[in-house]
Parts: structure tokens; C-alpha cells; sequence
């Protein structure tokens, strides 16, 4: 059993090494920029204290170079004896101070604009679980539950190279109208969890007992999906339960809410009719979760370990 | 160590030397004997801890599941961080603390021998007990090592065995830290003032009092876990009235000051070796202990930026990162002290000297990112993230775990009598240097890209970098095995040390001989300027 995972692993290794097309993310070095406006402000900070400590390294690493390379013993360099100069010690404290405050206040003008969640269009409720969330749509009635998609969970102990967007694909996505305000609520049924989709630019806890807010303004011509995960250490799956979220225009976003509302009054009634949830169909499964919150949900790789586990 | 103790008694023929056999290092109450114990135990505990860790790259070296499942993936993290921190880092600095500061201030040994063995001989208990939660049903804790409830409370039997083991462990550094604040305020040689003291010195005297201070509340912290989970109690139970926020506050109020008790000696540390090898005062004595002080002050009050997505008020995460930026003025401080002390010195390169510069580059690499994870908007797309792994193992690998191995190459001569073979040092140094490199430097790119710490299998597009992170991560383990042989074979022997070692070192360890007698300053020496803090 191990010689087959090992044997995967070095067929792995190779393709790496002769620089197959599977690896094409070398240059994911930086931080993406997002799509929301507190999301391109959270990049140009980054960008801006990442500049300032390039050059401040640039200076320091410098000097410690050149001195290293002249004042060597082998070159016969004599040591000085000077051991404090007080005008010196003055400049390097002042001048850092002076760099903070100059960090400080875009970093605090920015803060402040990321916690105003104030003036929102329409709100929505996050509600996560071990290991799933649940969004509700408090003005528009939708509710449902987002699930890893069956496609990543089957490729966990397969071929996770097969699949589209493994671990970052759901089996329902939360779809967020562009050019508006929206107000995430953000809370748990168990443990911490952490909402976080990097385009979006805000990652939040959700903490059992406490609601949590941010709030997400995607640009009117930003429509697509964004994808992210659970942040926060949360259990066995916590590497398992991703988040993608579709941008609609207006009119896409209403009729999606329209949908929404129709598959699940007939699910309702189609839930009522058959009177035997757990047996209904894999592809109605789903649906009747979101009516029992209350149904235990078997551990995702638990039940992809058993149902590969024949061929492992 | 043991031989070459030994073989020095006859010098100085009043001094007896240690007990026969085994039972010599049981109810050892000797500085020297204490800290060698402390200095193998970290060694040993360093290699558990990093045997979990080739365990974590492995399993992440290519997406999918391959070795660990999840569970037991997330029991290899926390359980690394355990033995890491408690186990590796801070013994080996209690180590260094009791080899070196007796014979750093002439103090014939340290105040409260007794006690002293008492705070090792826990260690070994805390983490038996530890340790033995791998084979119980449910495995180790696997909740993260920051212990978070309610997700920490989920964990079987191992809960109560984690929590013991961390007041042991509590209990242990503690009792050494007060071992350490007596000795140094009493047991100093005529004309050993304050100011006089080796850098060393002054680090671990502030280290201990954050121990004091820190120590104890992540005891209360646990002990609140411990009658959640068994007496009824509902403090970080949200249900019963209780606030699982709480329990973040009160663990990284003792989490940011274990942050600079790692971090402080290894300056310590760092702040012999440049002298030394510069042949040149350091540069700025006064204000390194000035801003070791404030670092010590300003780290109990910036806990909160280890938790700035908990949902905390403006005010508040305004407050912790103004504070958390102003560490890093001191921080500052002492890294431009060092770099003008090799100003215009006369530097070579021997093995201690190699690990202590890439200790100040890499350093403060781990400290520009610091600097970035400060920055609350910028940090709500850091926080949890592979860019917060590489910057604390920045931080702690090439920081205190670089200044440890500095340290150790730089005293060995003195403690063992015997020179280290400096072709292998310097071959441990490149091999370690490069490849930590390799291993760390990429998980900044992951985290910017958006993979989140703590994750057992990951999307397709951090594939790369984790290929490459984990190929520096088991180079870097391997060579960590030619430091157990050289440090072995330099006990074993050697070409014989001098009394100073190095040329340029000052200070009163290095006016006793090579190595020093088992019994050391008994009647205390004269500290003359030359030899005071160098
Ligand atoms: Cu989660």
C-alpha cells in the first residue's frame, strides 16, 4: 500500500522536475489583487511596506556585506574600537519612528474603512459548520448549505491533478450581485472557522455564540467566480470545506434568487411527498439537507477513504 | 562531557569531582551537569519535533493524500509546535543559561542547586506524558498548539494529558526562571555590576522575568480548559455564558512574551559571537539592554495582533497595531548594533560566526514580515496563512534555532576541551542555511497566493511551491544529523581547545580552562575591564 503512494509520489516528483504543465504555478509569488475596493487596499499596503523593507534591507544587508567582504582579517584589516556613537543611535531610532507613523496612517485611514459596514444593501448570514457552511439570505429568503464538490472529494486519494479547481469547488455557490454593498454575518454551529475568499480582500472568524461582519463590494465589472476556503484550524476537515462565490450582474443575481425560490418550494413538497429523506436520490440528498440542519453529516474524507479504499 | 570533566579534576585537587555512574545525572546538582542535560534533552526533543515535521512536508510534498490522514495530520502540526517550543527551544536556552551564566558572572554555580535539578528532571515526565497521547485512542492533540476551545475540547483522552504536561512544563521554567533571577542579582563576582554584565546575561535576566510572568497564565488558561471539559464549567462556552475569544486573549497574553523568551537569549547569544569574531567591542552595550527591556515591556501588549480577524473594535486592533509597529524600533536597534560592531572590525569566519550572520539576515527577514503581518488591513489576507508559517519559522528556525547551533558551536570548546571539526561545521552551516531557505522562503509566495496554514492536502495551484518548500525541508533534516555526529565526536575528542578558544573572546568563561574544572570560581575572581562584558 505505501509502495503505491510512494511510487505516485516519485512519478510525481519527476513531473515536477521535467516541468510538466501540471505545474504552471511558479509565479504565484505575489498577493493577487482582489476585486473589491478594500481588497486593492489591503494589496497596496501590502505592496508599500513590502517596498519599504526591501530598501531598509537593501541598507542594512548592504553595509553588513561590504563590511564583510573589506573588513576581513585575512585582508589584514585592523579592528576600530569605537563602540557607541550617540548621534548614530539617535538617527536609527528616530527615523524608524518616523517610517511607522508614515505606515501607520494609510494602514489606519484603510482600517477604518474596512469595518464600516454600515449603508449595506442586502445582508446575508454565514453559518459554519464541521465542515460545510450554511449562507442565508436574510432580505431575499434563500437559504442552503455549500458542501466540497464531489468531484475533490472522489480525487482526494486519487488523481487530485484530474479535477477542476481540487479542494476550491462546491456543490452550491454563493451568488453575490456586483456593485453592492453586502454584509456578511458570520457565526458557528461547533468550533472557530474563518470566511475567507482572497479576491474579496476581508477574512473573518466565525465564532459559536458571537456574530461577526464584514462586508464585500465587488466592482460592476467583476463578474466570475472567487474562490477561497476556511481559514481557521477547525478539525479534521478544515482543509476541506472551500467557499466560491459567482458575481452576478443585477438581473443575473434576481433571477438566480427566483430559482432559488422555486427548486426549493417544490423540493419542500417533494420532501413531504416521498416522507423517507435519507433515501432519497444522491442528487436530491442535498437539497433535503438544507431542510434538516439537524442531519449528521459523515466526515468528507472519511467517506472518500471508504469508498476508494478498495482500490488503495 | 562527562570524560572530559573528569580528567580535569586533578588540576585543582580540593575539588571533587562528579558521582560515578549513571546515577550522576539523577541526583546531579552541578551547573555544568544540569545544563548538559538540558542542552541533550533539547537536542533529543529537537529531533522528535522535527521527525513530525518531515512527517507534515512529506504528506504535503504533492496534493492528494498520500500518508497521513487528516487527523493525524493535524496531530503532527500541533504536536511539532509542542515539542518544539517546550521541548527544543526554550530547554536548550535553560541549557545555555546554566552552563554560562555561573561562569559568565564567576558565581561558583547556580543559587539554588536543588531546585535546579528539580526543574529539569521535570521535563522528561511533561513529556512522557505528552508524547504518550500518540497511542491513545484518539490520538495526540491535534486542536493546533494554541490550544483553542472549543475545537481543543473535542480532542479524547489525550486533553487532560495535554494540560498536565503543560503546567509540568510550566512549573519547570518557571522554577529555572527563578533559579536564574537569584543567581544573577546574587551570586555575582566583586566588581560584577549590572552594567558589566555579558549581554547574555542581561537577555536571559529579562527572559526570566517574562517567564515569571507569562508562565503562569497560560497555567490558568489551561486549568479553565480542564474544568470545562470535566467540571461543568462554561468559561469559554458560549452556551453556558462564556466567551471562546476570552481564552485567545488570556493564551497570547502569555503567547507573545514565549515570543521574545525564544527570542531574547538568542540575541544573547548573538551579541557574544560578533565581538568575538570581530576582534571589536559591540557596539552600543547600553542600548542593547535598554531595548532588550522595552521588547520585554511592549510584548504584553500586543497580544491581540496574534488574533486580529477574531472581530475585535476599531479602537482595539488600532491599539495593537500601533504597539506591535513599535517593536520594532528596539528590534531595530539591535540589528544595527550588530551590523556596526562588524563595522570596520576585523571579522573571520569561523563556524559560530557563519550561523550568527545568517542568524542577523535571516532574522530579519522573519522580522520584515513581522512588520508586514502588523499592518491590520494587510493582515486580514496574511493571518493564517502559509506567509504567518514562514514568518514565525523565519523567526524561530533561522532565528533562535540558527543562534542556538551558533552557540553551541561557539562553547563547545570550552565545555568539552575539545576542538569541533570546523570542515564539518562549515559544511552543517551551508548545507542548513541553503536548504532553510529553500524549505521557508517559499511559503511566502503560497500565503500570498491564498493556501491557509494547517491544511493537510491543497489546491492544485500551491502544488509547485509546496514541492519545492518540502525538498529543502528534508535536505535541511538530514543535515541536521551531521551536528549530532559533530557534536558527538567533539565529547568524544579532538584536537585539544585553549583556554580562550577564540582570539578575540572576552569575558570570564574563557580565563578558566578548557574544559573547566567540575567545580568553578569558588572563590570568586577579579573582574578586570578587559574581561568584562566584551
Ligand atoms: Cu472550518
Amino acid at each position: 500500500m505505501y509502495f503505491t503512494r510512494l511510487s505516485r509520489l516519485l512519478v510525481g516528483a519527476l513531473l515536477a522536475a521535467t516541468g510538466s504543465s501540471a505545474f504552471a504555478a511558479f509565479s504565484d509569488l505575489n498577493m493577487p489583487l482582489g476585486v473589491t475596493p478594500i481588497s486593492r487596499e489591503a494589496y497596496e499596503l501590502h505592496m508599500l511596506i513590502l517596498i519599504i523593507c526591501v530598501v531598509i534591507g537593501i541598507i542594512v544587508f548592504g553595509v553588513m556585506f561590504i563590511s564583510m567582504l573589506k573588513h576581513r582579517k585575512s585582508l589584514g584589516h585592523e579592528p576600530a574600537q569605537f563602540h557607541h556613537s550617540t548621534k548614530a543611535e539617535i538617527v536609527w531610532t528616530v527615523l524608524p519612528c518616523v517610517i511607522l507613523v508614515a505606515m501607520a496612517v494609510p494602514a489606519t485611514n484603510a482600517l477604518i474603512n474596512m469595518e464600516d459596514t454600515s449603508e449595506s444593501d442586502l445582508t446575508i448570514k454565514v453559518t459554519a459548520y464541521q465542515w460545510k457552511w450554511k449562507y442565508e439570505y436574510l432580505e431575499d429568503g434563500v437559504t442552503f448549505y455549500s458542501n466540497l464538490a464531489p468531484s475533490s472529494r472522489q480525487a482526494i486519494y486519487e488523481d487530485p491533478r484530474a479535477v477542476d479547481n481540487y479542494l476550491r469547488n462546491v456543490d452550491e455557490r454563493v451568488v453575490l450581485p456586483v456593485g453592492k454593498k453586502v454584509r456578511v454575518l458570520l457565526t458557528s454551529d461547533d468550533v472557530i472557522h474563518a470566511w475567507w475568499v482572497p479576491s474579496l480582500g476581508m477574512k473573518k472568524d466565525a465564532i459559536p455564540g458571537f456574530i461577526n461582519e464584514l462586508w464585500i463590494k465587488i466592482d460592476e465589472d467583476k463578474t466570475g467566480l472567487y474562490r477561497g476556503q476556511c481559514a481557521e484550524l477547525c478539525g479534521k476537515d478544515h482543509g476541506f470545506m472551500p467557499i466560491v462565490v459567482e458575481a452576478r450582474n443585477e438581473e443575473g443575481y434576481k433571477m438566480w434568487v427566483a430559482e432559488r425560490k422555486a427548486a426549493m418550494a417544490s423540493k419542500k413538497v417533494a420532501a413531504n411527498e416521498a416522507k423517507k429523506p435519507l433515501e432519497a436520490a444522491p442528487e436530491e440528498q442535498a437539497a433535503v439537507v438544507t431542510h434538516a440542519s439537524d442531519l449528521v453529516q459523515p466526515s468528507i474524507v472519511a467517506a472518500a477513504r471508504s469508498e476508494k479504499s478498495g482500490g488503495l | 562531557m562527562s570524560t572530559a570533566t573528569t580528567h580535569d579534576e586533578h588540576h585543582e585537587h580540593h575539588d571533587h569531582g562528579p558521582e560515578p555512574g549513571l546515577l550522576r545525572w539523577v541526583f546531579t546538582t552541578n551547573h555544568k551537569d544540569i545544563g548538559t542535560l538540558y542542552l541533550l534533552f533539547a537536542l533529543l526533543m529537537f529531533f522528535v519535533g522535527g521527525a513530525l515535521a518531515m512527517g507534515i512536508r512529506l504528506e504535503l510534498f504533492q496534493p492528494g493524500l498520500q500518508f497521513l490522514d487528516p487527523h493525524r495530520f493535524n496531530q503532527f502540526t500541533t504536536m511539532h509546535a509542542l515539542i518544539m517550543i517546550f521541548g527544543a527551544v526554550m530547554p536548550a536556552f535553560v541549557g545555555f543559561a546554566n552552563w554560562q551564566i555561573p561562569i559568565m558572572i564567576g558565581a561558583p554555580d547556580m543559587a539554588l542547586p536543588r531546585l535546579n535539578n528539580w526543574s529539569f528532571w521535570i521535563l522528561p515526565f511533561a513529556f512522557t506524558l505528552l508524547i504518550a497521547t500518540f497511542f491513545m485512542p484518539g490520538g495526540a492533540p491535534a486542536g493546533g498548539w494554541t490550544m483553542y476551545p472549543p475545537l481543543v475540547l473535542q480532542g479524547g483522552a489525550n486533553v487532560p494529558f495535554l494540560i498536565f504536561a503543560v503546567h509540568l512544563m510550566g512549573i519547570s521554567s518557571v522554577l529555572g526562571a527563578i533559579n536564574i533571577i537569584v543567581t544573577i542579582f546574587n551570586m555575582r563576582a566583586p566588581g560584577m555590576s549590572l552594567l558589566k554584565m555579558p549581554l547574555f546575561v542581561w537577555t536571559w535576566l529579562i527572559t526570566a522575568y517574562l517567564l515569571v510572568a507569562a508562565m503562569p497564565v497560560l497555567a490558568g488558561a489551561v486549568t479553565m480548559l480542564l474544568t470545562d471539559k470535566f467540571f461543568g464549567t462554561a468559561f469559554f462556552n458560549a452556551a453556558g455564558g462564556g466567551d471562546p475569544v476570552m481564552f485567545q486573549h488570556v493564551f497570547w497574553f502569555f503567547g507573545h512574551p514565549e515570543v521574545y523568551i525564544m527570542i531574547l537569549p538568542a540575541f544573547g547569544i548573538i551579541s557574544q559571537i560578533i565581538p568575538t569574531f570581530c576582534r571589536k567591542p559591540l557596539f552600543g552595550y547600553e542600548s542593547m539592554v535598554y531595548a532588550t527591556a522595552s521588547i520585554a515591556f511592549l510584548s504584553f501588549v500586543v497580544w491581540a495582533h496574534h488574533m486580529f480577524t477574531v472581530g475585535m473594535p476599531l479602537s482595539g486592533e488600532l491599539f495593537f497595531m500601533y504597539t506591535t509597529l513599535l517593536i520594532a524600533v528596539p528590534t531595530g536597534v539591535k540589528v544595527f548594533n550588530w551590523v556596526s560592531t562588524m563595522w570596520r572590525g576585523s571579522m573571520s569566519f569561523e563556524t559560530p560566526m557563519l550561523w550568527a550572520i545568517s542568524f542577523v539576515v535571516l532574522f530579519t527577514i522573519g522580522g520584515f514580515s513581522g512588520l508586514m503581518l502588523a499592518i491590520v488591513p494587510a493582515d486580514f489576507q496574511y493571518h493564517d496563512t502559509y506567509f504567518v508559517v514562514a514568518h514565525f519559522h523565519y523567526v524561530l528556525v533561522t532565528g533562535a534555532v540558527f543562534a542556538i547551533i551558533a552557540g553551541a558551536y561557539y562553547w563547545l570548546p570550552k565545555w568539552t576541551g575539545h576542538m569541533y571539526n570546523e570542515t564539518l561545521g562549515k559544511w552543517h552551516f551551508w548545507l542548513s542555511a541553503i536548504s532553510v531557505n529553500v524549505l521557508f522562503f517559499p511559503q511566502h509566495f503560497l500565503g500570498l497566493a491564498g493556501m491557509p496554514r494547517r491544511i493537510p492536502d491543497y489546491a492544485i495551484q500551491f502544488a509547485d511551491w509546496n514541492w519545492v518548500s518540502s525538498v529543502g525541508g528534508f535536505v535541511f533534516g538530514i543535515s541536521q544529523l551531521l551536528f549530532v555526529y559533530i557534536v558527538f565526536s567533539t565529547i568524544r575528542g579532538g584536537e585539544k581547545a585553549t583556554n580562550r578558544v577564540w582570539e578575540g573572546a572576552h569575558g570570564l568563561e574563557w580565563s578558566l580552562s578548557s574544559p573547566p574544572g567540575y567545580h568553578t570560581f569558588a572563590t570568586p575572581p577579579q573582574v578586570s575591564d578587559a574581561e568584562a562584558h566584551s
